[in-house]
């Protein structure tokens, strides 16, 4: 299998950031949005093509967890929180 | 999962065993050492700010004939080890205390403890929900030799949770459940297939949040006590002033907090507080400067 080009990686950051988007839930949606910002910076200067197939695999198998999450997630919404309110704060 | 649970804590797998959430786990550490061994023992030493559910059992033991030393804490809510030390006796069979508390977020000196105990030959029981996946355990470094793990204070499902018991040296115990003696038998009954997966994959994130997080304190968030009108136990035992400890509210932060959250509640609070205390002739008092413990209150 060819090495994953720079482009799919960043394919594949955009579409976990996408998806975490629609998490109805407020503290799930700030916290995969942070989380996936923050691994990736973590990640950016990784070399060795193993580990990079490794780190992209982890990447799929957590859109898929976020998919699932987001899907169950608006079948089962709740109100917005009050800090969700514009005039807060 | 049971993989995922030891590798966290740096144990081995036939050393988890699977419960219903830390408060089992407690019981059985507690209630299940003491009976084993109360031939020849009959003495356990624990704080006064241990949860509800180690302190239950201590008192339900005492019942049963069982001595407990309940370990005073200094201000800062963390046990004196001269104290600990002066605490054994020759018929002390187990040591338990917290890892990090769920009311004012101390990490208790585990490792000294842990030093402490394993020279004089007591077991060592630590309630480590609170510090799960916060601050790293390992079993062997700092010598423990029973741990409960809870489930949802690491994220994981409600309903299960699990307790570390160690087979070198091996601590035995008493079950608390008889039955078809799954788990070693020392603790019956059909392990809950969803829950201990979700246990297990909470522990391994656990793992992964833990590494990443490198050397950042985090502030733990908890809950639990029931709706009781009496003031915490807990700022009472590091010597907060009775109107302190009845109110005092607390603030629980966890992985998915935010720092806007965090800014609006702290907004809010300052906001009430000033609201409260425009109201308030005590504060009134306060400053003119008044010392309110002077106060004589008269009977109606």
């Amino acid at each position: 299998m060819a090495a994953s080009s720079r482009a799919q990686v960043l394919r594949l950051y955009r579409a976990l950031l996408r998806e975490s988007q629609r998490f109805s839930g407020y503290n799930y949606r700030t916290y995969a949005i942070r989380r996936i910002r923050d691994a990736f910076r973590e990640n950016k200067s990784i070399k060795d093509s193993e580990k990079i197939e490794e780190l992209v695999n982890k990447a799929k198998e957590n859109l898929e967890i976020i998919h699932r999450q987001v899907t169950i997630g608006q079948m089962y919404a709740t109100q917005k929180l009050v800090i969700e309110n514009p005039g807060n704060t | 999962s049971r993989q995922q649970v030891a590798d966290l804590i740096g144990a081995d797998p036939r050393e988890i065993i699977f419960t219903s959430g830390a408060t089992e786990s407690n019981n059985m550490a507690i209630k299940g050492v003491a009976r084993f061994y109360k031939s020849r023992k009959k003495h356990i030493i624990t704080t006064q700010t241990e949860h509800k559910c180690v302190l239950d059992s201590c008192r339900s033991l005492e019942a049963e004939g069982f001595q407990i030393t309940y370990l005073p804490v200094q201000k800062n809510g963390l046990i004196d080890l001269k104290e600990l030390e002066a605490a054994f006796q020759p018929d002390t069979s187990l040591v338990s205390v917290m890892a990090v508390n769920n009311e004012i977020g101390v990490k208790q000196p585990i490792r000294d403890i842990g030093e402490i105990c394993r020279a004089r030959q007591v077991f060592f029981h630590t309630d480590a929900a609170q510090a799960v996946g916060k601050i790293p355990l390992d079993v062997n470094d700092l010598k423990i030799d029973l741990m409960s793990i809870s489930g949802h204070k690491i994220y994981g499902p409600k309903g299960v949770g699990a307790i570390y018991v160690r087979r070198r040296p091996r601590v035995r115990l008493e079950p608390l459940q008889s039955g078809g003696g799954q788990e070693r038998g020392l603790r019956s009954g059909t392990v809950p297939t969803p829950l201990a997966v979700g246990l297990g994959a909470a522990c391994e994130v656990a793992q992964e949040e833990m590494e990443s997080l490198g050397a950042i304190a985090h502030l733990v968030s908890a809950a639990c006590t029931s709706a009781s009108l009496e003031p915490s136990y807990v700022l009472r035992a590091i010597g907060a002033d009775e109107d302190l400890a009845h109110s005092s509210i607390r603030f629980g932060i966890g992985r998915f907090t935010t720092e806007e959250e965090i800014d609006y509640t702290v907004q809010k609070c300052i906001q009430h507080v000033k609201r409260l205390r425009e109201m308030s002739p005590l504060w009134e008092m306060v400053q003119d400067g008044i010392d309110l413990k002077s106060i004589k209150w008269s009977q109606h």
